[in-house]
């Protein structure tokens, strides 16, 4: 990994150096500005880096040599699911009949496409318990968004207009506070008791006629099943107010609960999470959102129905909050994970579900007697421990993190959630066999070993990756962004 | 970690010197040093009145982004600008470098602050 070359391929241009020959024009010319308009050309030529091909393969061959996926190793990221993207996804989504399909095509030319949506509707919509689905938001941070802003026309359609707060745990996903101020909200924080979920009375006092609703997320961000979600629907529902439930860590319960049946009237998916399409890099995301019966006036528009034999797109609906998304959403992401549940079935996605949460638990069974657990009880697919003995010695999550990418794995969530220190958020996914799990299990008990016995040593990690030790300060306060001569 | 004598502190880890009807408002040291190196800080407007409780201002680490929470109700007087280019001094130095200073509005806000043993007990347990 020495004598690198970081060379951006702009640094690698060379004046006149070509990677293309064109056969000799054999068209008359004619002057660009007698079909442009003179103001809408540049007036220089751009500095497009001037490389042969082979200086182009070499440039981007060694970029993505350097980037870690789930491709290319276990990726045991806490809260963003990980899971493997199966290669027939891509395959389906790049048939041309539907690649090449124009959002604008006539219905009557793209059945088989609103077909695709239709069933996605169904299937989504049985898996989340809930009445009716939308596709259209792209990513979870736009579901979220746009149930908030259900909620909210909800609520101003019964001239409720004084319900001004959403209520989120203090373990909830940032994400959750972020949107429901976005979308006009107050937000009001309640915090975990000891065991780690919400804690009950400390909700009993925040709720009354002002609360529009409560975001959760369930199995929550310890990876642990809130198990007064009845009562806490109940009581939410009592003051008038509604439930959203974030499906952030919806791969613990496929075809096991049901957000409908637990009282929320809201769900968002991560389609790039649950239903292994590619996400970070990868993406794009999406993030559909079900509702229960009296909120489907307000999903967004279109909605594809079925008339007769035919798939149409209905336009028509007075009290929908409008379009979050152009068109229908990211269609070709909400194919690949069709295919998904297609492939698998609903005895597969069981099996999944059921997969990830035993995969967490045996890692965190060995590991129980080498990191503090705070709350060591059986998890859901995911479940947090703490670094906090190692930190006494001096070796914090963030060393432990650096030297497993010394060890060749990319390491789990850290720092987050904000109510354990110290955190590291493990989550293993279900596709990972046990010889994966044990060999990371193996390197986080001897990295526990040497915190004890040679804490400096596990400062200087990583050694082996592209680059060593970041300046994360630096960073963030004066990043690099963009290249100039 | 270290806790000041002759200041008043918060659960929510900051502290308090009182100067006549003036408050200066930090962070502690346990609180900077949770955070990590603190790369960014949001001050309020001058002037701006704040009630107990209100969020005064944002503090931004490498881990973390945290809102500040106001100790104590009263009116922005001062906000420690060197702050805005220098974040890092929070880190080095938590109790010289306030944040803000507010005018007090009610004295007896203060007498439901922890004192330095009270503090010092109460994040031995956090």
């Amino acid at each position: 990994m020495k004598n690198r070359d970081e060379r951006l391929i702009f640094e690698k241009s060379v004046s006149g150096r070509i990677g293309y020959s064109l056969p000799k024009n054999d068209v008359p010319g004619i002057e660009i500005d007698s079909v442009f308009p003179k103001e809408m050309l540049r007036k220089a030529a751009p500095e497009l880096p001037e490389v042969s091909e082979v200086d182009v393969i070499r440039h981007y061959t060694k970029l993505s040599q350097q980037n870690y996926g789930v491709d290319s190793g276990f990726y045991p990221l806490g809260s963003c699911t990980m899971k493997y993207n199966p290669k027939i996804n891509e395959d389906i989504a790049s048939m041309d009949g539907f690649a090449q399909m124009h959002p604008l095509q006539n219905p009557i030319c793209s059945q088989g496409s609103l077909e695709i949506l239709y069933k996605m509707d169904q299937y989504l919509s049985e898996i989340l318990g809930m009445e009716k689905v939308t596709l259209q938001p792209a990513a979870g941070a736009q579901g979220e968004m746009t149930g908030l802003m259900i909620i909210k026309a909800y609520h101003m359609s019964r001239n409720d207009e004084k319900r001004v707060k959403i209520i989120v745990p203090d373990s909830s996903h940032g994400t959750n506070p972020a949107s429901a101020a976005l979308a006009g909200f107050e937000v009001v924080h309640v915090p975990s008791s000891e065991s780690g979920c919400v804690d009950i009375n400390a909700l009993k006092e925040v709720l009354d006629h002002t609360v529009a609703g409560l975001m959760l997320t369930n199995p929550n961000t310890l990876g642990l099943f809130e198990e007064d979600i009845l009562k806490i629907s109940q009581m939410v529902h009592d003051c008038g107010g509604l439930l959203y439930y974030d499906g952030a860590n919806m791969n613990a319960i496929m075809g096991i609960a049901r957000p409908g049946d637990m009282g929320f009237d809201i769900a968002h998916l991560n389609l790039h999470k649950t239903f292994s399409t590619p996400h970070g890099g990868g993406g794009p995301g999406s993030g559909p959102v079900g509702v229960v019966k009296k909120l489907i006036p307000f999903i967004p528009a279109p909605v594809v129905e079925k008339e007769d034999d035919y798939y149409v797109l209905d336009y028509d609906r007075p009290l929908s909050i409008g379009k979050v998304k152009s068109f229908y959403g990211n269609f070709s992401v909400v194919l690949k994970a069709y295919c998904y549940i297609r492939i698998m079935g609903a005895k597969g996605l069981k099996e999944a579900s059921t997969a990830a949460v035993l995969n967490a638990n045996y890692i965190r069974k060995m590991l129980e007697d080498y990191y503090d657990i705070p709350q060591n009880r059986i998890c859901m697919h995911e479940f947090v421990l703490s670094a906090k003995k190692q930190a006494e010695k001096g070796v914090t999550a963030l060393d432990i993190a650096k030297n497993l990418l010394d060890r060749g794995y990319h390491p789990p969530t850290i720092y987050f959630p904000l109510i354990v220190n110290e955190a590291m958020m493990i989550e293993p996914t279900e596709t990972e066999n046990l010889e994966t799990l044990d060999a990371f299990i193996d390197a986080m008990i001897d990295i526990a070993i040497r915190a004890g016995e040679d804490p400096q040593g596990l400062k200087n990690a990583p050694k082996t990756t592209y680059v060593s030790r970041l300046d994360e300060v630096k960073a963030a306060r004066s990043p690099k962004l963009a290249w100039g001569r | 970690m270290e806790v000041k004598q002759g200041l008043y502190y918060s659960k929510e880890h900051e502290w308090v010197r009182v100067e006549g009807d003036q408050a200066y408002i930090g962070i502690t040291d346990y609180a900077q040093d949770s955070l990590g190196s603190i790369v960014y800080v949001e001050l309020p407007q001058e002037g701006k009145a704040i009630s107990r409780d209100d969020v005064l201002g944002v503090v931004e680490s490498v881990k973390a982004a945290s809102d500040i929470f106001s100790p104590i109700s009263g009116k922005v007087v001062e906000a420690n600008e060197a702050l805005l280019d220098s974040p890092e001094l929070l880190n080095g130095n938590p109790y010289d470098n306030y944040i803000v200073v507010l005018s007090i509005d009610n004295q007896d806000e203060l007498k439901e602050l922890l004192s330095p043993e009270q503090y010092d007990e109460y994040t031995k347990g956090e």
